[in-house]
């Protein structure tokens, strides 16, 4: 079996602060990684190689530094790794961005399953996966959290709903995304470290993908982002004085007198 | 294509760097050098003393479909016979759009054995209910769900299509308007319409929910957005109002290529925190999974729900299922409880729409302050046995 993983390189967002006096970002100190739902991702796709064999490559689009998560990939045992990265890539959004990757997929040859990670934590979207999944002409299942079975011609696939979860039968080839509940990735093994460190990064951009400059990036994108702005607090605020018992007795007081909670009468 | 900066004019003040909300500049010599991860989006050019930096015009393929589309459509989910309560709150939203615009609300729903759907979706503010009943609709299937909806848009062709930001919304939605070919915005807090230029601006958290960003789809169309549930204000009823109900036929090659086997109804650990009226939420202040003992006892005073910040589900106190915020759940209840919780940006846009505040941290200068309605800075572990003793006296029980 052949399997594409689609993985980003993100800002640690869980550690950006915002300046509270020109509430812009923090970044000192803020570091780069991968995607943390992506790592779900490649342990999924190394469990199914385990269960069913074959081959598992790693693609990322971002800048030239984004291949250390590609070497990251080789480090948990993915096979192959390609980076996209073309400056013409620049500012795409999720339709531009699932252009490149669906042409890189094609690109592979014969895939039988491509594996997204639900979203990035830095865009937060969870559009790319099922609109490659469009453009390939595929079958998918987003927000896959469990496998029932796997074999080379279909996965039984359990997919978390908001009222619980649906057990898919998904004839491959096709498309997942998946979330934390398909299992803890596994560290890196010491070999897989080894053959990353030596491994050469395949890397292609516009050109070799066949796309037009007006396919991708910020010409290729539909949606412009129009203004950026710190999110507002309203300020109707209390803050409550005394010892810690009196101000834990002081605002049930509140909360009865203005009816959020009840006590009866 | 990036921010075009004026050496010229540049004085190396860095204000720039500061203000771009992607990290796109960086300081090469004495002049910021712009990155890849540039978007246009012109904070820098706004925040910029000398008029250094222009944003440089992005020339868009042309796009006929604006002149044509017309009309706000939502995406009414069935799930099992149920309508989630973003349909209602859609409605209500996608009802206060259409008549800014002048325009018709329609709603679409697929499904099997949609008997009284159509007159709830009118009573909700559709004006037209688009209904594919067909047993091949039964179950959710990403394919065919939306090979049925991609349809309906190129044959009516409407200007804004909203869903919720749900499970299926999620799923759904981007395959559709990949196959539509238009832009997609997901997760939105904010709609409301450019009445100039007619179009929607569409307001959601980026960067991992630190900052808002509105983004708008200039040509292509639908200008399509799923909606983040119990942000929106559900409209008035209008009970026993008939609008237009067009039956919707499917075609003989429509197959969905998954297989639903079974449908398991089960909330993880019974954890109901999207429908419950008061959360009450542990952060890393609780200090370790004993500490929970005191955040749930009393949110079982309160007849509430057990919530919990990232970092202390990262850290393991609590399961996941309890979380609260960007990559965990949107709340929006009558009371909220915060415990021992800092105030990371990420955990506020996931419950500042909450109807009452309270906050209870060490620090006087954590951030859940700024949203808190009530503020109370002492050892939560004095405050909340005080709040749970006063609160039992007063009903009698102390």
């Amino acid at each position: 079996m052949k399997i594409a993983v689609c993985i980003k390189q993100v800002p640690d967002t869980a550690n950006v602060k915002l300046d509270p006096e020109t509430h812009t970002l923090k970044r000192e100190g803020v570091e780069s990684i991968v995607n943390p739902f992506d790592l779900f991702a490649l342990e999924a796709a190394l469990r199914i190689k385990e269960a069913a064999g074959g081959e598992i490559v790693a693609i990322t689009m971002g800048p030239p530094q984004a291949e250390t998560v590609i070497k990251e990939a080789i480090g948990y045992g993915v096979d192959e790794g390609l980076l996209l990265s073309d400056r013409a890539f620049a500012g795409a959004d999720t339709w531009a961005t699932t252009a490149a990757l669906a042409k890189a997929i094609e690109g592979l040859g014969e895939v039988d399953l491509v594996i997204c990670g639900k979203q990035a934590v830095d865009g937060d979207t969870a559009q790319v996966g099922p609109g490659i999944a469009q453009r390939l002409g595929l079958p998918h299942v987003a927000f896959v959290k469990g496998f029932r079975e796997i074999d080379d011609k279909h996965l039984v696939v359990e997919r978390q709903m908001d009222d619980g979860y649906d057990v898919v039968d998904l004839p491959l080839p096709a498309l997942m995304t998946v979330v934390r509940e398909v299992g803890e990735p596994r560290p890196p093994s010491l070999k897989g470290k080894m053959r990353a460190k030596k491994y050469t990064v395949p890397m292609q951009g516009a050109v070799e993908l066949g796309l037009d400059e007006s396919q991708v990036g910020l010409a290729g994108s539909f949606t412009q982002v129009v203004k950026v702005f710190a999110p507002s607090h309203s300020g109707d605020r209390r803050m409550l004085e005394g010892s810690d018992e009196q101000m834990g007795a002081e605002v049930i007081d509140a909360l009865v007198d203005t009816q959020v909670i009840m006590v009866g009468s | 294509m990036v921010v075009i900066i004026d050496k010229e004019l540049c004085i190396g003040c860095e204000q720039c760097l500061d203000a771009c909300p992607f990290d796109a500049l960086e300081m090469q010599g004495d002049f910021p050098e712009v990155g890849d991860s540039c978007t246009l989006c012109g904070s820098c050019a706004d925040v910029c003393p000398e008029d250094a930096i222009t944003v440089p015009e992005v020339e868009r393929a042309q796009d006929d479909r604006a002149a044509e589309a017309k009309g706000v459509w939502v995406y009414a989910e069935v799930r099992g016979g149920q309508m989630p309560e973003v349909v209602a709150e859609l409605l209500g939203q996608g009802r206060r759009l259409a008549e800014q615009l002048g325009v018709e609300l329609g709603a679409v729903v697929l499904g099997h054995g949609l008997n009284g759907v159509a007159g709830e979706l009118f009573a909700l503010g559709a004006d037209v209910v688009y209904a594919a009943d067909d047993p091949r609709l039964a179950e959710f299937n990403d394919d065919i769900y939306c090979k049925v909806l991609s349809r309906l848009i190129a044959e009516y062709k409407p200007e804004v299509l909203l869903a919720g930001a749900t499970s299926i919304g999620r799923s759904m939605i981007p395959r559709v308007a990949t196959a539509v070919a238009t832009g997609l915005t997901a997760d939105c807090t904010g709609l409301a319409i450019d009445p100039d230029k007619r179009l929607l601006l569409q307001t959601r958290p980026a960067f991992g929910g630190n900052i808002m960003a509105t983004i708008v789809c200039p040509t292509a169309r639908p200008q399509m957005a799923t909606v983040r549930p119990r942000v929106m204000k559900v409209g008035e009823r209008r009970d026993g109002f008939q609008g237009r109900l067009v039956t919707v036929s499917m075609e003989d090659q429509d197959q969905a290529a998954t297989k639903v086997l079974e449908v398991v109804q089960a909330l993880e650990n019974n954890v109901n925190l999207t429908g419950a009226e008061v959360v009450v939420t542990g952060g890393r202040g609780v200090g370790g999974p004993e500490g929970f003992q005191v955040v749930s006892r009393l949110a079982e005073a309160l007849g509430g729900v057990v919530g919990a910040t990232r970092g202390a589900v990262d850290s393991e106190w609590i399961g996941h299922a309890h979380q609260v915020g960007q990559t965990g759940r949107t709340v929006a209840p009558k009371l909220y409880i915060a415990l021992g919780v800092s105030g990371a940006v990420q955990h506020l846009v996931g419950m500042q729409g909450s109807d009452t505040i309270v906050a209870v941290n060490s620090d006087p200068n954590a951030p859940i302050f700024d949203v808190a309605h009530y503020g109370i800075v002492g050892d939560l572990f004095k405050v909340a046995p005080a709040m749970l003793s006063h609160l039992k006296q007063l009903r009698g029980q102390g």
